[in-house]
């Protein structure tokens, strides 16, 4: 029946003319609001040469940010990596009042400006703060220093890691972990044997994301940084310094390695969506 | 009597459990509690001074309405991309679709600095803009374009899906019915795709709102005409004003909290509309 499939091939597909035109559409504006701002980072930093990109690289102070950069996320990814795991194990293997709520409070991170996720560890640990006096009485500094700086980092990637592995953990049930633990292993070996294969794709999404927000925050770590330079400054908020300092060299030196950090969580992202697809094991696809 | 949770062989529950609420509680709900507690110190009227303080209106109205025009823009043009990456082919796909989550992974400020720069009257396109006299970098219109930005991946993301699923089957017999390629795209794609659109369209405006790092540095930050509320918490906050920089955070926390049920809302409403 050759004209039926003529006929259906017209009526369920769009013309030439306007295919090209919608992908003409979609392609012009990710190219100018992707594509060239990426492209202009890498074109802004080198544009006075190699010799200047490397020299702006190799100031102390670039080094600090980087270092306290990696620090921050260091401790800010496996804090919480720990909790991502403990709340999706409690919420997707048990039943018990109160679930949905606990989920709802979770994500509360996401619905709070950067901003504001900074200021309520001033309001707590800042000099005119809660615990300010007491903090200040025993010689300890949390705010302007590099403790408020991990806070603040904690608080806005909270909930990447747990909203990856709730949903997954609550589709694969526990008719595994009950087998096991009935054959007598133990919770631990119960958790490294039998759970965390079946959400290592998951887990590694997550941590990626939460990574790539650590270190890139900007709002909230501002807030609570003091900006002192060598001391409380992270990659992002050097680069603020040094753009508000018309070095503009310097200032997107810094920022092209933020956006390499970008690339690179962008293509492991890809492969582990690619290598769960061929695992079978369903990513939760949250921003 | 009901009990708290039902019987498990499983271990770990007190431990995972008990873990996981001290550590949402001392990262989160107290801190967060703080904040209220903080506003509660100015009072009623101490907080409605602030709150319709001529400087912190201006600023939410620009806030507000940037963000809305920003995630229209991206309502639009998202739909555009998630229909261009799920129906058709063409080389290169993968890489365009990978990079659509780019401003996910891009620091702000990295965002900030480059489109402040791209769009400045002498920028690669802030030139073709000043030629005609329209001023993009340090003006609303550059908020805009920051929001944009930020917002882009939302939309895409959550359409999708959406779209991926729709059945070849029900545009067929559509067609097969005498509709014409538009009719089918109105009555029976858009109608499918739109709680998604509405959703996605939704998270951008509420991500909009809070946007601090991408927006400074390209709005001017002029008050009254390009000042962002966020950026007015900050400036309070270096005048040791903590508790006006308090009453705005509470202010734009509770219209987020609004729009956040309405997102839950609309997300209700989308998958009882997808059961049919």
């Amino acid at each position: 029946m050759p004209q039926v499939s003529i006929a259906r091939r017209i009526s369920t597909h769009e013309s030439k003319g306007v295919t090209l035109l919608l992908i003409g559409v979609a392609l012009i504006y990710l190219l100018l609001f992707l594509g060239l701002p990426l492209f202009a980072v890498f074109y802004e930093a080198f544009s006075k040469g190699w010799g200047l990109y490397w020299a702006a690289l190799q100031e102390p102070d670039a080094w600090s940010a980087i270092e306290l950069t990696l620090i921050v996320a260091a401790i800010a990814v496996p804090a919480n990596l720990v909790f991502g795991i403990a709340a999706a194990w409690a919420i997707a293997k048990f039943e018990f009042k109160g679930k949905s709520l606990l989920i709802t409070l979770i994500d509360l991170p996401f619905a709070v400006s950067p901003v504001v996720s900074g200021l309520v560890y001033v309001l707590l640990f800042g000099a005119q703060g809660w615990f300010g006096p007491w903090l200040q009485a025993h010689d300890i500094k949390l705010i302007f220093a590099v403790p408020g700086i991990v806070l603040a980092t904690i608080f806005v990637t909270f909930p990447f890691i747990a909203r990856e592995l709730i949903p997954l953990m609550q589709a694969q049930g526990k008719e595994e972990e009950e087998a096991a633990v009935s054959l007598g292993a133990s919770g631990w070996q119960t958790f490294r044997r039998v759970t965390l294969p079946n959400i290592k794709w998951g887990l590694l999404y997550g941590v990626i994301l939460c990574n790539a927000r650590a270190m890139g925050e900007f709002g909230a770590v501002s807030v609570v940084s003091g900006h002192i330079r060598g001391m409380t400054n992270t990659m992002p908020l050097h680069v603020e310094i040094l753009y508000n300092e018309y070095n503009f060299v310097a200032a997107f030196a810094v920022a092209s390695l933020l956006a390499l950090l970008a690339l690179v969580t962008l293509l492991v992202k890809s492969l582990v969506e690619w290598q769960a697809k061929r695992s079978g094991e369903p990513l939760h696809h949250g921003a | 009597m009901s009990r708290f949770r039902t019987h498990s062989v499983l271990p770990g529950f007190n431990l995972a459990l008990g873990f996981t609420l001290l550590y949402l509680s001392l990262i989160v709900l107290i801190p967060l509690s703080a904040l209220f507690f903080k506003t509660a110190t100015l009072g009623w009227g101490g907080f409605w001074e602030v709150a319709t303080g001529e400087r912190v209106l201006a600023s939410l109205r620009v806030t507000f309405l940037t963000s809305f025009v920003a995630a229209v823009i991206n309502a639009f043009f998202g739909l555009v991309v998630a229909w261009v990456l799920v129906r058709y082919s063409f080389p290169g796909k993968r890489i365009v679709d990978a990079l659509v989550d780019l401003p996910f992974a891009l620091p702000t400020a990295v965002a900030g600095i480059v489109l402040a720069t791209l769009y400045a009257p002498n920028g690669w396109l802030g030139q073709y803009f000043a030629a005609h006299d329209i001023k993009v970098a340090y003006t609303p219109l550059g908020i805009v374009v920051a929001l944009t930005f930020i917002g882009l991946p939302f939309v895409v993301r959550t359409v999708q899906p959406v779209l991926a699923d729709v059945e070849a089957e029900v545009e067929e017999a559509a067609a097969s019915l005498g509709a014409g390629r538009w009719d089918v795209f109105r009555r029976v794609i858009f109608p499918a795709v739109y709680p998604a659109l509405l959703t996605g369209f939704a998270l951008a405006f509420a991500r909009a709102i809070g946007e601090y790092g991408s927006v400074i540095f390209i709005a001017g930050n002029m008050p009254y005409i390009s000042e962002i509320a966020p950026l007015l918490i900050v400036a309070k906050l270096e005048q040791y004003d903590y508790a006006g920089a308090t009453a705005i955070a509470v202010l734009m926390l509770l219209i987020s909290f609004a729009l956040l049920l309405s997102i839950n809302g609309l997300q209700w409403w989308s998958s009882r509309r997808g059961v049919r």
